[in-house]
């Protein structure tokens, strides 16, 4: 074979590899999400939305687990965001070039990707043990701790999208730094922050590995915070364990709700700012 | 002058809406620190009593109070081995397809899906690995694969034994589909910067695409790619919930064969901690939890040193 033809036989088998590449990437994403449409619809019925996690061998639903998953992620979104937006509000406009700005970034970074069950120990040893037990409040610091990492990285990628001629504009007016900063810069990448959040509450929704030993969960409708709290993950950990297969059912329902509202939150955080600002 | 003047504003809040940014920034090494030195103290106990011998001991007797890790960290590093064994071809060929073959209009789309794959939570992930990849594992590829591969001398040790399905190769399968997507956005993202210049000139003397791949786009980032790799090795050690699922959770280790139920650092922690007893079974696990971040925190600031070295020379080149 001459080298023209074998360098053209490379060329093929190599982009037939890669277009394998990606058919292998979506062959696994459609399988689980059909998989989970297929197994959780018929696991979804209007009970799921108003009875209690039941015990074994008796119908129930997921209503305290919902709602423990929703006021955990609301209020661990509440905590963590503010955080996280005035230390990416530092790195963008004060600490571009400091030590404390470059430190701050690198260690951001490392958290962004830090495995999520060594928070919750941290939370469990820092929390968790020196008040006794478990309780929804643990659980809600755990998922701040999550969401602060996304939200500083994404409001400062955002924050230095902004021209600096704005900057410029704000200062020449007379502005100070701080009026400048809050309601030129941040007003200019509003929605670029809103997405950081929203991949941040996505984030955040599906973790179960800080709620294991910091929220645990509850069998019952509480409101408590002090109190152990039940949630959606961790019931289904418990449930899809467990060898009961009416458990199983509601795991299905459950991981249907956790998976769409996640991919729901992503696709609208995606098309609300087309470009790309967390990698 | 009857009208009230305008003050200018006071120089008294600049200086404090720097200084409260400023302190959440500091928030990111508190939370650095305040993990690193309350796992230090929750592990101390396990610490003092078995000192470094714990790092390669394979002892974990609960009720004989005798704790060594190695099975986790064995279970851990063979997991993510085959993670990134099986991810880093298929990414690298995804990063290719989404920056040199796909028509523009399907790169968006195409791109985001394999982003969503990332979105699906762990726990997900693990049941469905548990539930409905696993008892299709062990009914026909397991089988399949000790047929095949099992008759490579050496190499067959790996794929002997009972094909149960749940097992260190199918977490690591599953931990694989799991970081595609962050090494597939890496590779992606760098590839793109080559300047279209270097691309242009290889394609100008003839070069087919594979070639400006290979010879130009790889080398020129290469710094990235690595990077981009350790950045999902660093996700694999991490990755709890689908581990803890499909790797069978079990504390020994008989054979080293790949099909056999293992135990790593996350799953033994998410199985036991919870029914610890205090003392030193606790402890033990925390030292594990603290073994494993040390661990991750190495291997991310490897990634991102690489990663920043790229962006740097891209400085410097344009």
């Amino acid at each position: 074979m001459d080298l023209h033809k074998k360098r053209k036989l490379v060329n093929r088998i190599a982009l037939m590899l890669s277009l394998g590449a990606m058919a292998f990437g979506l062959f696994w994403l459609i399988w689980i999400l059909a998989t989970i449409v297929k197994l959780g619809v018929s696991g979804i019925h209007l009970s799921v939305f108003t009875q209690m996690t039941p015990p074994p061998g008796s119908a129930g639903g997921l209503a305290n687990a919902i709602w423990g998953s929703v006021t955990m992620v609301g209020l661990a979104t509440l905590l963590g965001t503010p955080i996280g937006i005035l230390a990416g509000v530092y790195l963008a406009e004060y600490g571009q070039n400091t030590v404390l700005g470059h430190m701050t970034r690198f260690i951001n970074d490392i958290l962004l990707s830090a495995p999520s069950i060594v928070v919750g120990l941290f939370v469990y040893t820092a929390v968790v043990l020196p008040i006794g037990h478990f309780s929804g409040f643990a659980g809600i610091l755990a998922l701040a701790i999550l969401v602060v990492p996304v939200v500083i990285r994404t409001t400062e990628n955002i924050l230095r999208l902004v021209p600096n001629s704005l900057r410029e504009a704000a200062s020449a007016l007379g502005a100070p730094k701080w009026v400048m900063i809050t309601q030129v810069t941040i007003r200019a990448s509003q929605a670029g922050i809103l997405t950081g959040i929203l991949l941040a509450v996505a984030r955040i929704t599906g973790e179960t590995a800080p709620l294991l030993f910091t929220a645990l969960s509850n069998q019952f409708w509480s409101t408590n915070l002090n109190q152990p709290m039940a949630n959606l993950p961790v019931t289904i950990y418990r449930f899809a364990m467990s060898p009961f297969s009416d458990w199983q059912e509601l795991a299905w329902a459950a991981v249907l709700l956790i998976t769409v509202g996640v991919l729901a939150l992503n696709i609208v955080a995606r098309s609300l700012f087309k470009q790309k600002i967390v990698s | 002058m009857d009208k009230k003047q305008r003050h200018s504003p006071s120089p008294w809040g600049d200086f404090w809406f720097a200084q409260i940014t400023r302190s959440f920034a500091i928030f990111a090494f508190a939370c650095l620190a305040g993990i690193i030195v309350s796992l230090v103290i929750g592990a101390w106990p396990s610490i003092e009593k078995f000192g470094l011998p714990f790092l390669w001991t394979a002892d974990w007797n609960p009720p004989g109070a005798k704790f060594g890790a190695l099975i986790p960290i064995y279970g851990t590093l063979v997991t993510s081995i085959i993670a990134l064994v099986i991810a880093v071809p298929i990414s690298f060929g995804i990063a290719v397809f989404l920056t040199e073959l796909s028509p523009l209009w399907l790169r968006r789309p195409l791109g985001t899906a394999i982003e969503l794959l990332a979105a699906i939570p762990s726990i997900v992930y693990g049941m469905w690995g548990l539930l409905v990849f696993a008892p299709l594992f062990g009914k026909y590829i397991q089988p399949l694969l000790a047929k095949t591969l099992g008759q490579v001398p050496l190499l067959g040790k790996l794929f002997s034994g009972p094909t149960i399905g749940v097992g260190l190769l199918s977490a690591g399968i599953i931990l694989a589909i799991m970081i595609i997507p962050f090494i597939a956005s890496v590779m992606r993202d760098v590839f793109e910067i080559t300047p279209p210049m270097l691309k242009e000139s290889a394609y100008g003397v003839g070069a087919t695409t594979w070639e400006v791949v290979w010879s130009v786009v790889l080398p020129y980032t290469k710094a990235g790619v690595i990077g981009g790799i350790i950045l999902g090795l660093g996700r694999a050690l991490g990755e709890t919930m689908a581990v803890t699922f499909v790797i069978g959770n079990t504390n020994f280790l008989s054979s080293s064969s790949l099909f056999m139920p293992g135990n790593s650092i996350t799953s033994a922690l998410a199985n036991e901690f919870a029914e610890a007893e205090p003392g030193l079974h606790t402890a033990s696990l925390i030292e594990l939890g603290l073994i494993l971040f040390v661990l991750t925190l190495i291997v991310l600031s490897c990634s991102k040193l690489l990663l920043m070295r790229l962006s740097k020379n891209e400085g410097s080149k344009t």
